[in-house]
């Protein structure tokens, strides 16, 4: 029986119909868990889209949705979803673009389209070419950057604060109390893409049962931030052992006020040796 | 003064012996954000003529919090609290959606009675921002009493929704493959005791309190008027294209879960106005009464959630017995599942319209893109053209009649 979700029926030869009517501004068509999206050309997607709304019709736009590939050449995808009220059908229309290059406007063929289209460009920086109000429209006055981006940080850049002094909310540089905490989930025995600490001292005898060959790190995992640096020890601060202890230190200890044995309140001095005195 | 009589003096002339009052300006002013008519932080930049309204710019995002940037970086069961949080007046309503397009991504079959309880629950959902829809909209202008009445049944279904889930609002109820418990046999039959005798009751004498009054027509009667190829055009869902008259309902054209087995009408207006859309909504309630009377006749005993360990965590008595259940659960609470990649629009039929989830799946344990489709963002862009001709103090009725609610318009 399957899933529950809305049930949409595709009349068979509906994709070759499309393909017929967009013609060669059409690139890719897929058909993936019974939706079809198709893929046109950038600089004619208005023009698809009103083939599509004339001739095939889809009289609704319901969504225009900005989507991040930071790995693709042209990063960003901008999926149109129509709706057809009489055909009770739904097809979605991507287009791929990057920073500069302008998506032509579909508000002459949809208003809606307006908001939908400056909401992608509030969030991802796309710019739509023939939108006559192409203001930031989410986030707040005097905004900075396109946050969705997968290259944004999640906590941002500013956070805002009341100052007793000038009797106003400020932006300050963001800090937190805390690391932010992200955790990758990936499995060592299923191919982690990264080196664990510790691997790199493991032998690498041919033919010895030892786990997989610590490969070099690949691109960062999907959905991570692009800055995300293999794990290693090549230097002894990162080992977490702290610096050897040796006579002149020794001597700073004697110098030093007696205390009782104890555990330094600094949470740093978990990685200094606990065998000095 | 003395300028202003010097302008005075060199506009007027023989040929045109008005005085020098011919132009006015128009006069901008600023409704909201803090306005108890706005439904929220609305904050409407309107450019007046007299009292006539010329334009009509509404600064959204006010209550934006990067719902969607936070999804991608939560888990898929960790991100589902965040849609209570949107629609804090329909909050199943707004998990219904996503649950499905996780469930479809995953080809996951819900059993039989998840599915009816997810229907019924969903309708009560309905009839609950209903109730908050309907109250606002005659407070906005002007009606104390049924306001007071109706919000006796929205706290009612508050009452039902902490007995199934244990929370009043942000139930969190509905899970990726069914439902998080099952609901006690008394809270049914006390549904259903609700649905034949105070629901009735008390909407239908608050209703009849503004149904024919004059005062509420004259406010609402052809006040913004929204053709076919209007609502069309402007993306409109829901009561608002219904009150437009074309007969769209999701439940019904593409239904989910066991709308396919419901019979229930789909009301449509006939005037296009403010006054239709209120009328589109109170018939909904009356017809989720009714589907939720079938669901209690028709629903099965039975499981309340699927299987497939993979996806949906054991309950808690299966844990002290099994090991198998109890590595389940803790690798479902801690890792999650993964859904394979792939990339679905699944939209569901919100009490205020079409609500939609674009989920972009990439094979790992997290959404990388969920894009949710709320359905006040359209509405309340077509505002402007709505408002175009209209008195200043019509913003209210037509805000009412669109039912927007920020928690989803911001997300």
């Amino acid at each position: 029986m399957g899933h529950s979700a809305p049930k949409i029926v595709t009349a068979p030869g509906l994709a070759e119909e499309i393909a017929a009517i967009l013609g060669p501004m059409l690139i890719d068509t897929v058909d993936h868990a019974d939706e079809i999206s198709f893929t046109v050309v950038r600089e004619q997607l208005a023009d698809a889209l009103l083939l599509l709304r004339d001739q095939a019709h889809y009289q609704q736009l319901m969504e225009i949705a900005g989507v991040d590939y930071p790995d693709r050449p042209e990063r960003f995808e901008v999926c149109y979803h129509l709706l057809s009220l009489t055909r009770n059908h739904r097809v979605r229309v991507k287009v791929s673009t990057d920073e500069d290059m302008p998506v032509p406007t579909v508000t002459h063929i949809w208003p809606v389209a307006g908001w939908l289209e400056r909401e992608v460009f509030d969030m991802y920086g796309v710019i739509f070419a023939g939108n006559q109000d192409l203001r930031r429209i989410l986030t707040d006055y005097g905004f900075k950057g396109h946050p969705f981006r997968k290259d944004f940080p999640l906590t941002g850049y500013v956070e805002m604060w009341y100052s007793e002094e000038d009797k106003r909310v400020v932006y300050k540089p963001v800090q937190l109390a805390q690391d932010f905490r992200t955790f990758d989930f990936m499995s060592p025995w299923e191919g982690a893409q990264y080196v664990l600490p510790g691997d790199e001292k493991a032998p690498q005898a041919p033919g010895a049962p030892s786990p997989a060959p610590a490969q070099p790190p690949v691109s960062a995992p999907k959905g991570q931030p692009a800055g995300a640096t293999p794990k290693v020890t090549e230097k002894s601060e990162e080992t977490g052992a702290g610096e050897p202890a040796n006579s002149k230190g020794a001597e700073k200890s004697s110098d030093a006020p007696v205390k009782p044995q104890a555990h330094t309140d600094e949470g740093k001095g978990a990685a200094k040796p606990e065998d000095k005195g | 003064m003395s300028t202003y009589l010097e302008e005075l003096d060199h506009k007027t002339s023989a040929e045109d012996p008005t005085l020098g009052d011919t132009q006015i300006q128009n006069y901008t002013i600023n409704f909201g954000p803090q306005h108890p008519a706005a439904h929220g932080v609305l904050r409407l930049v309107m450019e007046l003529d007299g009292e006539i309204v010329e334009r009509c710019d509404p600064h959204i995002g006010l209550l934006h919090r990067g719902t969607e940037k936070l999804i991608e970086y939560k888990t898929y069961l960790q991100a589902l609290p965040y849609f209570d949080r949107l629609d804090y007046c329909s909050p199943l309503s707004m998990e219904h959606s996503y649950v499905l397009a996780i469930e479809k991504l995953l080809n996951l079959e819900v059993p039989l009675r998840a599915q009816y309880l997810r229907v019924f629950f969903a309708e009560l959902t309905r009839i609950s921002n209903h109730m908050l829809n309907l109250g606002s909209h005659v407070m906005d202008v002007g009606a104390m009493t049924p306001n007071l009445w109706l919000f006796e049944i929205r706290e009612d279904c508050m009452n039902f929704y902490e007995r199934a889930s244990g929370a009043r609002m942000h139930a969190a109820w509905f899970r990726p493959g069914g439902v998080h418990q099952d609901v006690p046999l008394k809270l049914l039959t006390d549904i259903a005791d609700w649905l034949d005798t105070r629901l009735p009751r008390l909407f239908e004498d608050a209703i009849s309190l503004v149904a024919d009054n004059r005062i509420f027509k004259q406010r609402n009667v052809d006040i913004a008027v929204v053709s076919k190829e209007d609502a069309l055009k402007w993306g409109f869902s829901g009561p608002m294209i219904r009150g437009s008259g074309i007969p769209w309902d999701i439940r019904k054209s593409q239904p989910y879960d066991v709308y396919d087995r419901m019979e229930f009408d789909v009301p449509v207006g006939t005037n296009f106005d403010c006054y239709d859309r209120f009328m589109v909504r109170v018939e909904e309630v009356r017809q989720s009464a009714r589907i939720m009377k079938q669901c209690l006749q028709q629903m099965p005993e039975g499981p309340i959630s699927s299987f497939d360990r993979k996806v949906v965590p054991p309950k808690r008595g299966e844990m002290k017995r099994s090991m198998e259940a109890l590595i389940h659960h803790f690798k479902l609470y801690t890792e999650g599942f993964h859904v394979p990649a792939g990339e679905v629009y699944v939209a569901t039929e919100s009490p205020k319209g079409e609500f939609g989830v674009y989920l972009v799946a990439d094979g790992s344990n997290k959404p990388y893109r969920c894009k949710i489709r709320p359905t006040a963002f359209s509405h309340l862009q077509a505002m402007d053209f709505m408002m175009k001709g209209h008195m200043l103090a019509d913003t209210t009725a037509v805000l009412g009649a669109m039912d927007i609610v920020f928690g989803e318009c911001d997300r």
